[in-house]
């Protein structure tokens, strides 16, 4: 089933395109989840506070629009719950094992590759960094391997 | 006080963070299945195929390049004296190494570090053991790190403050 939805896309996108600007001409940081999230934890600085701030806020965020513009899919009040991935059948391996090396592969790669989505994808290529666009091209490149070989999204 | 405890600061990383969230929910990125989706390009023949992560992350990109040229025009960001830009700036084996191992776990789960915090608003069954796999392989990825650069990083930061 092909759920295509440009709208919301572009429109979410420019959201965190805006909240990419905000932070970066505010306070002049990068909005890369998995550093600001990696780099809370132990041993955190004076930053610890807005990071902690940032990704709080990220998660009321995401509450109050799934209450503002209800049913856009998943989650809110209108939508459907939403849900993690199982684990491929032919695999053999217990959805939260799968869920676990997802998470733990995902946290060491965005901490020695520094950065994932939003400070490689977003914040990167914006800046035209070369660095970024290398990150990029491997992290899609290996997902989209991953997806054909597991079959995860069937 | 240093420059990143007071309220402007502070309320700017708020701003952002409830924007961001927000975008998450919009663009449905929230949604892994969405995400698995734009990954799965052997849909593309039989059109079930989901291109719209390419335009969530094309429309972030645009706003977000308009930002950075404005920055240029800045001396410093409004509530901080220096902009933060990235510490490392070559592509090492490091870096790629990273992104495979980052690739191959979004591939498996269809889950990025931003969907998996904002997903704690909707508590799916599972979560937790993602974030707690999360925070385990982010300290361990920190021991991968040269601890200078990233002393280096944190002294830079004091000094501005």
């Amino acid at each position: 089933m092909n759920a295509f939805s440009p709208i919301p896309a572009l429109i979410g996108g420019g959201l965190i395109g805006l909240a990419s600007a905000v932070l970066w001409l505010g306070n002049g940081r990068i909005a890369g989840i998995s550093g600001i999230f990696g780099q809370l934890l132990p041993p955190a600085a004076t930053t610890a506070l807005w990071r902690a701030v940032f990704l709080v806020a990220l998660v009321a965020g995401t509450l109050l629009a799934a209450h503002l513009v209800p049913g856009l899919g998943v989650g809110g009040p209108a939508g459907r719950p939403a849900a993690l991935v199982a684990a491929p059948l032919w695999t053999g391996v217990p959805t939260p094992v799968w869920l676990a090396a997802a998470g733990l592969l995902t946290g060491i790669g965005t901490r020695i590759g520094n950065g994932c989505t939003s400070g490689h994808g977003v914040c990167g290529l914006a800046r035209l960094s070369l660095r970024s666009l290398v990150a990029v091209i491997v992290f899609f490149a290996v997902a989209v391997v991953t997806v054909a070989v597991a079959r995860v999204a069937s | 006080m240093t420059n990143s405890m007071r309220l402007p600061y502070v309320a700017t990383a708020a701003l952002s963070g409830l924007l961001f969230g927000a975008g998450l929910y919009v663009s449905q990125m929230v949604d892994p299945m969405k995400v698995l989706h734009f990954l799965d390009f052997g849909a593309i023949p039989t059109d079930g195929w989901d291109p719209s992560l390419a335009f969530v992350i094309i429309a972030a990109i645009l706003v977000m390049f308009g930002a950075v040229r404005i920055g240029r025009r800045w001396r410093a960001p409004l509530f901080d004296g220096h902009f933060f830009e990235p510490d490392f700036t070559g592509i090492d084996a490091r870096l790629v190494a990273g992104a495979a191992l980052f690739g191959l776990g979004w591939g498996m789960s269809g889950i990025c570090p931003g969907p998996a915090i904002a997903l704690i608003a909707f508590l799916p069954s599972n979560l937790w053991i993602f974030l707690v796999a999360l925070a385990l392989g982010s300290w361990i990825g920190s021991r991968f790190m040269p601890r200078s650069r990233e002393k280096g990083a944190g002294f830079a930061a004091a000094a501005a403050e």
